[in-house]
């Protein structure tokens, strides 16, 4: 009969007999972090395609350890802070800028530094779920934006100033525009 | 296991022009009576294939698509993105 468990089999003369039948399954080795595309160099531009800040096109800094990627509006042309993204969920231009001069803060170059705290997260994710149609206090949306912690501020202003320093006002009104698709366009046929 | 719906995208006419798109999420937007996070909702899915030599893309969504999406538009969405 196959319903019946089958029994490891067993020498009868073992001197030594397992308490469980399957052995303790070692955690395998964590992945790499993903490889950086080759179009995806430092200071390269790219388009952000989801996410609050689709279309904005930003400016790459470094990948972080966990593979995400560093970006960074820069924050006064087009409200994208210092964030980290996807490759996957990024087109890369073939503009590229200076950002030799820019040095990131050790501490703005972990993954930490990015990431919510559980409490914000929930409570953001609380505030999301309620959807169209309900009426809530305004009390209530307040309490779900946490500030801007300083060191956050502090290193977008280091980065940031860094990178706008060589930038001329056409290139800054190129990070300012959005990237679209327009009619009779499509991506297949664009070189980026 | 979903079944594999056909797609053609606008402005793709070609076997090698499909190419680009292949693994890109893919949505079915609709409106519904009763609300459920919002009026609208969303069948994801992606592109699997092509099919043919003349552009058409075979797809494959987490639900199978209702039959009047049939002719009906369907968001093709720039990410997992290659370039």
């Amino acid at each position: 009969f196959q319903a019946v468990r089958k029994m490891p089999k067993v020498d009868a003369r073992q001197r030594f007999y397992p308490a469980d039948h399957e052995p303790a399954r070692e955690k395998g080795p964590k992945p790499a972090p993903a490889k950086l595309r080759a179009s995806i160099t430092p200071g390269t531009v790219l388009i952000l395609l989801s996410g609050r800040f689709r279309g904005k096109r930003v400016v790459f800094l470094q990948q972080l350890p966990s593979g995400l990627l560093l970006v960074t509006g820069p924050f006064a042309v087009n409200g994208v802070p210092l964030r980290r993204v996807n490759q996957t969920n990024v087109i890369a231009t073939s503009k590229k800028l200076d950002v030799s001069r820019v040095r990131v803060p050790a501490e703005a170059a972990t993954d930490a530094f990015y990431r919510e705290p559980a409490k914000d997260k929930k409570q953001r994710l609380k505030a999301a779920n309620r959807g169209e149609g309900v009426f809530f206090a305004t009390d209530d949306i307040s309490a779900d934006k946490p500030d801007v912690p300083e060191s956050r501020k502090a290193a977008q202003k280091a980065v940031d100033e860094a990178i706008l320093a060589g930038v001329d006002d056409i290139t800054k009104a190129y990070l300012r525009a959005r990237f679209s698709l327009r009619s009779g366009q499509y991506p297949h046929e664009m070189k980026f | 296991m979903t079944h594999t719906s056909l797609v053609k995208i606008e402005g793709v006419n070609d076997k090698n022009d499909t190419s680009f798109y292949l693994g890109k999420r893919v949505a079915y937007c609709y409106r519904a009576a009763n609300q459920k996070k919002g009026k609208s909702r969303v069948i994801w899915g992606k592109v699997t294939a092509s099919h043919g030599n003349n552009g058409v893309v075979r797809t494959k969504f987490k639900r199978n698509l209702p039959p009047r999406a049939m002719g009906d538009r369907i968001r093709v969405m720039l990410y997992p993105s290659r370039v």
